[in-house]
């Protein structure tokens, strides 16, 4: 065998490939902070805080802000129920059309988000529903189960089976086992599937613009503000909020399912 | 033990469970019908309406959809400006497919056969956040990067490049007046943002590579080169493919990037969004819509027979 290190070329690309998907996002950050409006002037002329003041006071940024927690809570709320179900179904019996089903749930995030809003959009047109913030939260619902259902079946497999015969052997029914066996070592899974499920929602754009109607998210204001700029350092200061709020999940969620592997049962 | 082995009935949550107990088809039942109700209505039910509208067609005169069967809508598709749109994307979700292997790779190689400990976990930090983190916020990024004014111009006056840029910019194919308002500007943002998506499958498929056949392709002789060639390389092209499907698939159908950075040439995502919306014409949006739904229907069935989805 060949020694065991990384060549060096291999060391460079590798890490050449992570510095290309980090240092972009930083840019955000320092321009949040420029003095110059009116373009993206390298490097920024001066530094300025007055920018997080400007966006505090302005007031279309707040009803966006709302709707989209909104949307995402009620979303990742519907992911949850719906994904721990199949979750469930999937991670313990062999069925027909299993394959089929696991293709179902994955479709809506595998087709590019266009054909899901297009798709969306046709039938509301055909069923003549009108755009409100709950054609919002079905599209972005649609998508999210894929994510609690990853998490949570993953979950399901690494749960020894053995813990769910021993409650039963023990006295317990199916309910008195769901609430004090499957659960509580379930939890982590699902809260980690329903930050990531809630962060990809608050974030969504594309789906949104076709089940939106007049209403605005907070990423469709950004977009609005990317297509036509107004006080560019603002957008900064939105793009830094949106960032941290889908970050910090993201980071949980990792925190939450990195111990997975030390559920009950899991020991033999 | 006086009495029976079998527990008293307590209550109907144990009549229940007895139930599920005796007829596991019952449980499983209950288990799938809430989100299949869901997905079949709301998504396999939306499907079939993009397919419906597709059929129809617009008057020309009132710009009124008529609700009949016709493969007008289709026959437009083949129009030169259209068919110009679809060979685009294509030929873009193509490049940009390659050029996400080509940095993918090294990434996904050394996470998945060097990186230990706490490597490891900077490694999976550092693929997961870019590729979850907010797609607005990453678009917006480059949009800074690219500007005339941007950082990219300033790095290449400071190490004497710029004339270069320059002259490159003023290339026709290259097009535009920066980075930002160029296709080169469009295809780099599309690899940034979806490149991510490829290096968790490929790691998949490198680190099921035994190790005992790199040790024996050592044994006979191999060098490191040769053994990356005919060993690893082939082992891994299921990874590299699953993960094509995702960068293919998400390039087909982006609308963002384009409508934001480049030179406005259209792409079937633009088309999709323009004319539902300002145009008015669903039908032929609808048309649109199904041309990626086709085409990642024979890249899935290539895909399949390249063993793409053991490796998802």
């Amino acid at each position: 065998m060949h020694s065991d290190s990384a060549s060096p070329a291999l060391k460079i690309a590798a890490g050449a490939g992570l510095l290309f998907l980090h240092l972009p996002i930083l840019l955000i950050f320092l321009y949040a902070f420029t003095t110059e409006e009116k373009s993206y002037q390298f490097p920024p002329p001066g530094l300025t805080l007055k920018w997080f003041a400007v966006a505090w006071h302005r007031a279309d940024i707040w009803p966006p802000l709302w709707l989209s927690v909104q949307v995402a809570a009620v979303a990742t709320l519907v992911a949850i129920i719906l994904g721990t179900l199949v979750a469930a179904a999937m991670a313990q019996t062999r069925f027909f059309g299993r394959d089929q089903i696991s293709l179902l749930i994955l479709l809506p995030i595998a087709l590019p988000g266009v054909i899901t809003g297009m798709a969306l959009r046709s039938a509301f047109s055909v069923m003549e529903i009108p755009f409100s913030v709950w054609t919002i939260i079905l599209g972005h619902a649609t998508f999210c189960i894929v994510i609690v259902y990853n998490n949570a079946v993953a979950r399901f497999r690494r749960l020894s089976g053995a813990i769910v015969e021993a409650s039963a052997d023990l006295g317990a029914n199916g309910f008195q086992t769901f609430r004090h066996v499957l659960l509580p070592n379930l939890g982590s899974a699902l809260l980690a599937g329903g930050m990531l499920a809630f962060a990809l929602s608050f974030d969504e754009v594309i789906v949104t613009t076709f089940t939106a109607g007049q209403q605005s998210t907070l990423p469709i204001w950004m977009l609005q503000e990317l297509v036509r700029p107004r006080q560019r350092p603002v957008t900064n200061v939105v793009a830094i909020v949106v960032f941290a709020v889908t970050f910090l999940p993201i980071l949980a969620a990792y925190y939450l399912t990195r111990d997975g592997d030390q559920t009950a049962g899991a020991g033999k | 033990m006086s009495g029976s082995a079998i527990l008293p009935v307590r209550g109907p949550g144990d009549r229940l469970s007895g139930l599920f107990w005796r007829r596991p088809r019952v449980l499983l039942a209950l288990l799938l019908t809430p989100p299949l109700l869901w997905l079949g209505v709301v998504y396999l039910g939306s499907l079939i309406a993009l397919l419906v509208q597709s059929f129809y067609s617009i008057d020309e005169f009132s710009g009124v959809v008529k609700e009949e069967f016709t493969l007008k809508t289709y026959a437009e598709l083949f129009r030169a400006q259209n068919l110009d749109i679809i060979l685009r994307t294509l030929a873009m979700a193509a490049l940009v497919t390659l050029a996400s292997a080509v940095i993918a790779f090294p990434i996904a190689f050394y996470a998945a056969r060097y990186a230990r400990g706490r490597w490891k976990a900077v490694f999976y930090l550092g693929i997961m956040l870019p590729l979850w983190s907010s797609y607005l916020v990453k678009v917006y990024a480059w949009k800074l990067i690219l500007a005339k004014e941007g950082i990219v111009t300033w790095v290449a006056t400071h190490v004497g490049a710029g004339p270069l840029l320059g002259r490159a910019l003023d290339e026709q194919w290259f097009g535009g007046s920066s980075l930002s308002t160029s296709p080169v500007g469009t295809f780099i943002v599309f690899v940034y943002i979806w490149m991510p998506y490829m290096i968790l499958p490929m790691q998949a498929a490198l680190e099921r590579v035994p190790g005992s056949m790199l040790e024996a392709s050592a044994d006979l002789g191999a060098s490191r080169a040769q053994t990356f060639r005919t060993v690893i390389l082939p082992l891994a092209m299921p990874g590299v493919v699953a993960g094509s499907i995702f960068t293919f698939s998400l390039t087909l159908g982006d609308y963002i990037i384009p409508q934001i950075i480049g030179n406005s040439a259209r792409y079937i995502g633009l088309a999709v969004y323009q004319f539902q919306g300002t145009a008015g014409n669903l039908p032929l949006a609808a048309a649109f819509a199904v041309v990626p739904i086709a085409i990642m229907l024979v890249y899935l069935a290539i895909a399949k027979r390249m063993g793409a989805f053991d490796a998802l």
